[in-house]
């Protein structure tokens, strides 16, 4: 039984560590290779081990798909490729294949060089994992090999981000990996066709959450700035270089314009800079409205918001700051946090999700004392507030979603089980599909009925077509024909057995009977035939009885002919003679002859 | 299947094409070379021009001196330039179903074709073309709407008097359906009817017909087409290079098996090396700017120019130009020269790999930042206060027609010192010239076409092997002023179906094959009857002959078949040797089996029980089919 097997290894009722292994049609995919934020040991990227504990996995993949560039998606990637090892193709966007990269790198430097790890990977890796990336555009159906295509659709979230279908002949599975269904100020939202795949994999981040109404999101943030700054305070936003970095970068680039305040708003490290650049070069992946002005205003070029020194950090007065990395855990972000802290003037917003474990997730959880490094303790007396401006779609989004795509089920995947026990039950009485939530390392199986395509000889249909019948899907009828498979499996011909055994070289062995029927009749064998045939021809009106000049009579292919018992004068013989085709017709007559003829009127 | 071949114009193609049910148009190209006929739309108000004289038949009958001016012994339409559509009479075009579009280039009778014939379809297009394809037409519009004339010229296309015009405006084809300009609210909705798709997207028509855009190297988001159903396949082919300019490399292998290969757009200069031309147009333009003469050069707002500004990025501090000004005047350069920089994804690999940088992937970035190259709407406004001599410009229309470029050619013209270098290959340069003489500025022809030449479509046709090739006439024969150049044209295996303007093609076809699906798993076979009385009724059923039975191959070894008789009970079996075979006799049964290679004969007496198992046994040893 044809069946899709999908094992996640990461992000199985967690955030963080994506990475999902399906089975479809004989040919093994990998979603996503990222690292987990809330862990430092080896938790902190997939078990490779469980695809194979000592062969290639190159012999066990046909290809990795990585469906954007946050980590948590693609920051294993050079650990599992160079040093687990990997040599087959890794699917990505442009953008993404851009962008990963850099932010690899930049998660290599915190992990060696500010923690000190060991046996991390190397920039070199990072070099050689991006050369086995193959990039996709949008909508464009990759031929992975004869049989294995993949194509990506649009998902918001952040730039480049993707969902991608896999499909072998008509089995196929859609990941959507993060997306967001709502546009916001510089991304658009997610699509898909209705493409009815077998399976959905979705994420759920948000699976019970519905979120207001995203201009009031955005009027409270502004408000909170705005306040917090006319009373000389300082705010910090952690936000990661790429993605609600720059949506909200636009937002209050518009608000300072309009309002026309003076406070310093300042982005920190130069990635940020670089990190623009992209979004300026890769404009097309942006909102339809970006896309449509850039020409006489670039979105991307900012004249309020300028690049920060760790110096600014002890500057007085009230000032804006998008800090890295956006959970707090590490990095500039943290080092300005813990200056800021102890001052209740002082905001600190959290725009996005934080993993468990990050000093992120602490303070948003109401702890207001955290220990630091060195058994310090620092006190945070600054306000802290969360505002959700991830672009994950809500629970709201991804009905949206499965409403678009008609899956034939669902698996939920890259949220927290609780929520996602929500979310499957309302799926389920929704859509009436089957949903999935497996944990990490859990299999879920799904048996499948593909069709097969085969290809009908036009000889064939034409003579199923010429018995003047037009197909009834209720009256199901018998077409006889040879199955012929050739060159590779998945092609298969359907044609008319004469052809079949052409096609074959094979010579056709022709089975032919005869049955000797003794009738009781003293006339002349002419006279015998001539009564055969007005039988014959009485009873089978559908048929096509002749008598040919010879004297013999025939029965569409079946020949009869009357013959003298060379002993009995008194009888005739007649000679039946048909071939294994004709069969049915042939038994048949026999046995009406052998019944006798009427009496001839005489 | 069949091919309407509505535009005689081998590279601005307009075919139709009737496959599997459905009605795909391929291009919408525009030829302009009507323009050339006509007189120059100057920007400013030229006294040279406006005192053309008249021109009058031989017998000195002036009545069309209205219409008809004389130059330099040339006559022109004093009128709005006017363009030749494609036909619009050999096929209803409101039945076209879809149109695809190649490249920006052949796309420019769109409008005509979307919103004059009752078109309802869908067109398809990759982003780059429509953008860019939407900059050419505003460019046309804005340099005819800009210029209103008020005079529209018809009394010279009755077909009596064009009889009695010199050339080439006697040899004038299908004036009669030449048009003028449409508008910008036309060229919207046209727009608008496009979807945007990309390279190898399959697109589904209707569940009959797939169709799929392959890149084609030639320009940013041109593209060839497959058009293709389960067992039919067609590929368009139309503008392609595979030289390393600026675009993605074309994609060659997706064309294998095609039954018609559809050839359109090839180089229009085919013994023209373009590398050879770039570096000639480098070194005349030093040549000229060095000795104090400015240099024009007629182009249009995308392509080679972008390919043309990078050459000189490398070459100018080299040939001591960093001081000279580099303008680029059209209603739509800063759009041009800004979306070249945003379509990565459909850039050659070493461009892409710039934008992975992140730098922008076109130099003339640095050029506009440095203020060497400065681009401005038009030759009013700014560009009067910074205009500096001498200097370069590259400006519109290559025809001459319209455009800033007629100023120039008035402004510059009478002095040997400027120069003006032609890189378009759309038009013939001396008719492009004619208005303009007598002339003193040089000219310099170094046209710019890098699609396919035939030494490099034969090496295409040898590798994707299409059954049939169908072209243009024009690449059949050589071009006519080179009668003797055997090797300038399309050479191939059987030969290639030409086709000329409003010409029917039936497409050469050999449909073998239709999709089925079939399920993996039997049908369920229908419940045999139950009682014995019904299956009695039944056998006494006259049988339908049209249930066919297998037929059978192999050959029946004649020892296993005997021992197979005996093992099931016939003692008695004897075997003779014939001629072909063998007969197995039955002596008890009064039963003859005939086994020869390709055929065995069952011949017994009326015992049905028996016959039926003698020919089990006999189907034993053979296959069905």
């Amino acid at each position: 039984m044809p069946e899709i097997r999908v094992t996640p290894l990461g992000a199985g009722q967690d955030v963080g560590r994506s990475c999902i292994l399906v089975s479809i049609g004989g040919k093994n995919v990998m979603l996503d290779c990222g690292m987990h934020m809330g862990f430092n040991d080896d938790r902190r990227f997939p078990d490779f081990s469980y695809i194979t504990r000592n062969g290639r996995l190159t012999d066990f993949l046909d290809c990795v798909i990585i469906s954007h560039f946050h980590l948590d998606h693609c920051g294993a990637l050079p650990y599992f490729s160079e040093m687990v090892g990997y040599d087959g193709p890794i699917y990505m966007t442009h953008p993404t294949q851009a962008i990963c990269p850099i932010l690899l790198e930049d998660y290599r430097k915190i992990a060696v060089d500010k923690k000190g790890e060991a046996n991390f990977f190397t920039s070199q890796m990072i070099k050689d994992c991006m050369k086995k990336v193959v990039a996709v555009h949008l909508h464009q159906t990759v031929q992975v090999d004869d049989e294995l295509e993949i194509k990506a659709y649009y998902a918001g979230h952040v730039l480049g981000a993707a969902m991608f279908q896999i499909k072998v002949g008509s089995e196929s599975v859609v990941y959507t990996g993060d997306y967001n269904m709502t546009p916001d100020r510089h991304l658009g939202a997610a699509w898909i066709d209705k493409c009815r795949p077998n399976l959905l994999i979705t994420e759920s981040t948000y699976a019970t959450t519905i979120r207001d109404s995203k201009r009031c999101r955005e009027r409270d943030f502004l408000k909170k700035v705005h306040e917090t700054v006319e009373r000389g305070g300082k705010v910090l936003i952690p936000v990661f270089a790429l993605g609600r970095a720059q949506e909200l970068c636009i937002l209050l680039e518009t608000f300072w314009e309009r309002v026309n305040l003076k406070a310093p708003i300042y982005f920190s490290t130069g990635l940020t800079e670089k990190a623009n650049h992209y979004y300026k070069l890769f404009i097309t992946w942006t909102n339809q409205k970006i896309r449509k002005t850039f020409v006489q205003r670039n979105m991307f070029e900012f004249k309020h918001i300028k690049a920060f020194d760790r110096a600014f950090a002890d500057n007085p007065g009230p000032m804006v700051v998008f800090a890295t990395p956006g959970m707090l855990h590490a990095g500039q972000s943290l080092q300005i946090f813990r200056k800021w802290a102890g001052n209740e003037k002082n905001m600190v917003i959290m725009p996005g999700y934080c993993v468990q474990g990050t000093v992120g997730h602490k303070i948003l959880s109401g702890q207001r004392k955290l220990e630091m490094e060195g058994r310090q303790v620092l006190e945070v007396k600054m306000q802290v507030e969360y505002m959700s401006f991830s672009a994950h779609a809500d629970a709201k989004g991804i009905m949206q979603l499965v409403g678009q795509a008609e899956p034939e089920s669902v698996l939920l995947v890259h949220g927290e089980a609780k929520k996602m026990e929500f979310l499957k039950q309302k799926i389920e009485q929704e859509f009436r599909v089957n949903c999935y939530m497996p944990a990490n390392g859990e299999t879920v199986t799904l048996p499948t009925s593909p069709s097969i395509p085969v290809g009908i000889s036009l000889g064939l249909l034409k003579r199923e077509m010429a018995q003047g019948l037009l197909p009834n899907a209720k009256k199901p009828r018998l077409l006889h024909g040879t199955l012929i498979m050739k060159d590779s499996v998945s092609s298969f011909q359907l044609v008319s057995s004469e052809q079949a055994l052409k096609e074959l070289g094979l010579a056709e062995h022709q089975l032919r009977f005869t049955c000797r029927v003794h009738l009781h009749d003293s006339r002349k064998e002419q006279e015998t035939a001539a009564r055969v045939y007005s039988h014959l021809k009485s009873v089978l009106k559908d048929h096509c009885v002749q008598h040919l000049p010879d004297g013999s009579v025939t029965v569409e292919s079946i020949l009869i002919q009357a013959a003298a018992h060379s002993e009995d004068p008194g009888t005739k013989v007649l000679l039946v003679s048909w071939t294994y085709q004709d069969e049915e017709l042939g038994s048949y007559l026999t046995s009406l002859l052998k019944k006798g003829l009427p009496q001839a009127p005489s | 299947m069949k091919l309407y071949c509505l535009s005689g114009h081998p590279t601005l193609p307009c075919n139709v094409l009737k496959f599997k049910s459905t009605t795909i148009m391929l291009d919408c190209g525009l030829d302009m070379t009507s323009t050339l006929n006509f007189l120059p739309l100057p920007l400013v108000q030229s006294p040279r021009l406006s005192n053309l004289p008249g021109w009058s038949l031989k017998d000195g009958n002036a009545f069309l001196d209205k219409e008809l001016k004389e130059c330099s012994g040339h006559v022109f339409v004093d009128s709005v330039p006017e363009f030749c559509l494609p036909e619009t009479e050999l096929i209803d075009l409101s039945t076209v179903d879809v149109i695809l579009i190649s490249n920006y280039h052949c796309m420019m009778a769109l409008p005509y074709i979307t919103e004059h014939t009752g078109f309802t379809g869908t067109v398809y297009a990759t982003e780059p073309t429509v953008q860019i394809g939407r900059l050419l037409m505003e460019e046309l519009v804005n340099f005819i709407e800009r210029v209103p004339k008020a005079q529209s010229a018809s009394l010279w296309k009755n077909k009596d008097i064009q009889r009695l015009l010199p050339s080439p405006l006697k040899d004038a084809v299908e004036v009669s359906t030449w048009r003028r300009c449409y508008t910008m609210q036309e060229v919207n909705s046209a727009l608008s009817k496009i979807q945007l798709v990309g390279y190898s997207q399959k697109i589904e028509l209707f569940g009959a017909v797939q169709v799929t855009p392959l890149s084609s190297g030639y320009a940013l988001g041109s593209s060839n087409w497959i058009i293709q159903s389960h067992y039919e396949k067609v590929s368009y082919v139309s503008g392609s290079s595979l030289l390393t300019t600026h675009p993605q490399p074309m994609d060659q292998a997706s064309l294998k098996n095609s039954d018609v290969l559809v050839l359109t757009g090839l180089t229009q200069i085919p013994t023209a090396n373009p590398d050879g031309m770039v570096g000639e147009f480098c070194s005349n333009l030093a040549l000229t700017v060095r000795n104090g003469g400015n240099v024009l050069v007629p182009c249009y707002p995308s392509g080679v120019i972008y390919d043309l500004l990078e050459c000189l990025y490398q070459y100018i501090d080299s040939a001591g130009l960093s001081n000279i000004p580099f303008y680029f005047i059209s209603p739509v350069a800063n759009s041009s020269l800004e979306f070249s920089q945003i379509f990565a994804e459909w850039l050659c690999h070493n461009k892409q790999t710039k934008v992975y940088l992140p730098e922008p992937p076109f130099p003339h970035a640095e050029l506009i930042q440095t203020n060497k190259l400065r681009h401005y709407p038009s030759i009013h406004g700014d560009f009067s206060n910074d205009f500096r001599q001498p200097c370069v410009v590259f400006t519109g229309h290559p025809s001459l027609r319209f455009g800033d470029v007629v100023h120039f050619m008035e402004l510059w013209g009478k002095s040997s010192l400027n120069t003006v270098i032609f890189t378009e290959p759309d038009f013939s340069y001396l008719e492009a010239l004619a208005p303009y003489q007598p002339l003193a500025m040089k000219c310099i022809y170094c046209p710019i076409d890098t699609r396919l030449n035939f030494i490099q479509v034969s090496k295409l046709l040898k590798e994707v092997q299409p059954l049939h090739v169908v072209c243009p006439e024009q690449y059949t024969q050589p071009p006519p002023a080179q009668s003797h150049r055997m090797d300038l044209m399309i050479d191939c295996q059987p030969p290639a179906m030409s086709y000329r303007r409003a010409e029917v093609l039936a497409l050469p076809f050999k449909r073998l094959f239709e999709k089925i699906e079939i399920m993996p798993e039997p049908p369920p076979r229908p419940a045999p009857p139950t009682s014995g009385k019904k299956r009695k009724r039944a056998s006494e059923d006259i049988p339908d002959c049209k249930v066919l039975k297998p037929l059978l191959s192999g050959s029946i070894p004649v020892e296993q078949f005997v021992q197979t008789l005996e093992k099931h009970g016939f003692s008695d079996v004897k075997v003779e040797d014939t001629a072909k075979g063998h007969i197995v006799l039955l002596q008890e049964a009064e039963t003859l089996i005939q086994i020869e290679e390709d055929s065995t004969h069952i011949i017994c007496d009326n015992d049905e029980m028996l016959r039926v198992r003698l020919r089990d046994l006999v189907l034993k040893f053979l296959q069905k089919f």
